[in-house]
């Protein structure tokens, strides 16, 4: 275990760094990937602080899928898990180019609501504000769906 | 290319196309795109026993590779045919290659603001607000009017002859993803069943027009009194008119403002019923709603297309790396339209 700050402090500070010091210090295009950057730091923030849980939901979904269930051991540590996801997601996508997923009923409302959910942990890491415009509310890390 | 490198050059280069004795002045660089470099400049224009014309120009250097369907000389043939369409485009000024060992052109330095955030939130735009949605569609009534038959477009990349439209840019955008994704993508997937299964049905044998191909807030130069000119032609080709009313209205485009669905400056329908109006005949929604799906497909592919770059560590910027973390906002959108639960 490492010592204080913690990763959260430490990319807090160095977000802060960007916007104070380095924003009114450039103009024009560095300015502008001085803000990139600073956006990247919070970014990678959120991600540390969400991501477990986000990979636990995201294989408990698509275990749950009916008829798409991928029958692979329960991943061991976090590699594995991500491999199992990618496998499985591969699945998915091969499948709904083939056409399986395309008549209305409970495969493809099943498969839209995971979908739904999967991209909704994507912006919750990359960009809150785009999800708080559809949902009135700002959205959290580990917030529910 | 350096500046001093481009005055030596030009020099001489316009003199032989004006017949006059030209000088450069206030040359300088201006923030380029991609696939080419940007400068500003004046041109001032000396002939005997005459009041000197000055020309604030811009010019265009097309950088060597990259991919793009056709380059400066046609382009500027494009705008010189906008032109005469009553499109408002720069005025074209001179197009060239020798004389700077790369594909150029210059065309006229319109005044005006081409950056979305400020087009869309600052104070001082709030009349040509009210305004460019019948400007922007007036603009897209005379841009799809532009003749492409006698030939000197024939460069424009489109459908082969008798090809259903909306099916040809679906299969190139196929295409296109196939070949640069790196992860699947099953929104996208599901995305292009959604567009084959909802293919707008267009007459028989309709004639493609002319497309801009890239028509949204950010490429559009605005003031105080609305639209001032078009720019950014590079993505045109021919294809079906609708796709450019459609890429306005994607999300990526509303720079925040998302509830005005028209680039962030106001209703869609405000620019439908403007667009009608300036053809002169009805517009089917469903159509353009397919369109919005697919100028939302389209960008996020583009987003694909931007991190490889990256991945691959021909581009190792962070804004092209922080770019891959965008595909997710159209996938959103792309659920929510498919859906129906869009705005």
């Amino acid at each position: 275990m490492q010592d204080r700050p913690t990763v959260h402090e430490l990319l807090e500070s160095l977000g802060r760094f960007l916007d104070e010091e380095i924003v009114p210090a450039t103009e024009g295009r560095r300015q502008f990937l001085a803000r990139v950057a600073a956006n990247v730091a919070r970014l990678v923030d959120r991600e540390l602080a969400s991501e477990e849980s986000q990979l636990d939901d995201e294989w408990r979904r698509l275990r749950a899928i009916p008829a798409l269930a991928p029958d692979a051991a329960e991943p061991a540590g976090r590699e594995a898990l991500r491999a199992a996801i990618a496998g499985a997601t591969a699945d998915l996508a091969r499948r709904i180019r083939e056409g399986e997923v395309d008549a209305d009923g409970p495969l493809r409302s099943a498969v839209l609501d995971h979908l739904r959910r999967t991209v909704r942990a994507k912006l919750v890491v990359s960009n809150p504000a785009w999800l708080a415009a559809d949902e009135g509310t700002p959205a959290t890390p580990g917030g529910a769906a | 290319m350096k500046p001093e490198f481009i005055a030596e050059r030009l020099v001489p280069f316009l003199e032989a196309e004006t017949g006059a004795s030209v000088r450069l002045d206030g040359l300088r660089s201006m923030t380029g795109g991609a696939t080419r470099e940007a400068f500003r400049l004046d041109a001032v224009v000396e002939r005997p026993g005459q009041a000197a014309e000055t020309h604030p120009l811009v010019l265009l250097v097309f950088r060597p590779g990259g991919q793009r369907a056709f380059g400066a000389r046609e382009e500027f043939r494009l705008l010189e045919a906008l032109g005469r369409a009553g499109a408002p485009v720069p005025r074209p000024f001179a197009a060239g290659e020798e004389a700077l060992g790369r594909p150029f052109y210059l065309m006229e330095r319109v005044p005006g603001e081409a950056i979305g955030r400020r087009i869309v939130r600052e104070e001082r735009f709030a009349a040509a607000r009210e305004v460019l949605p019948v400007q922007l569609a007036r603009a897209l009534a005379a841009i799809h009017r532009v003749p492409l038959e006698g030939g000197a477009l024939d460069f424009l990349p489109g459908p082969a002859p008798g090809e259903p439209i909306a099916a040809s840019e679906v299969d190139r955008l196929e295409q296109l993803y196939r070949a640069i994704a790196v992860e699947p993508h099953p929104v996208f997937e599901i995305t292009l069943r959604w567009l084959r299964s909802n293919l707008p049905a267009s007459a028989p044998g309709a004639a493609p027009a002319l497309v801009h191909g890239d028509f949204r807030i950010g490429n559009v130069l605005v003031d105080e009194q609305g639209l001032r000119a078009v720019l950014d032609w590079e993505l045109a080709h021919r294809g079906d008119p609708l796709e450019d009313l459609g890429w306005i209205c994607v999300r990526s485009w509303r720079f925040g403002n998302d509830r005005r669905t028209l680039g962030g400056i106001a209703d869609r329908e405000a620019l439908f019923s403007a667009y009608e109006e300036a053809v002169g005949h009805g517009v089917d929604r469903a159509a353009l709603r397919f369109w919005e799906v697919y100028g939302n497909l389209r960008w996020g592919v583009f987003t694909l297309v931007q991190v490889r770059g990256f991945l691959e560590g021909i581009v190792p910027s962070i804004e092209l790396a922080s770019i891959g973390r965008r595909t997710a906002e159209t996938e959103w959108e792309l659920l929510q339209l498919i859906e129906g639960r869009a705005r």
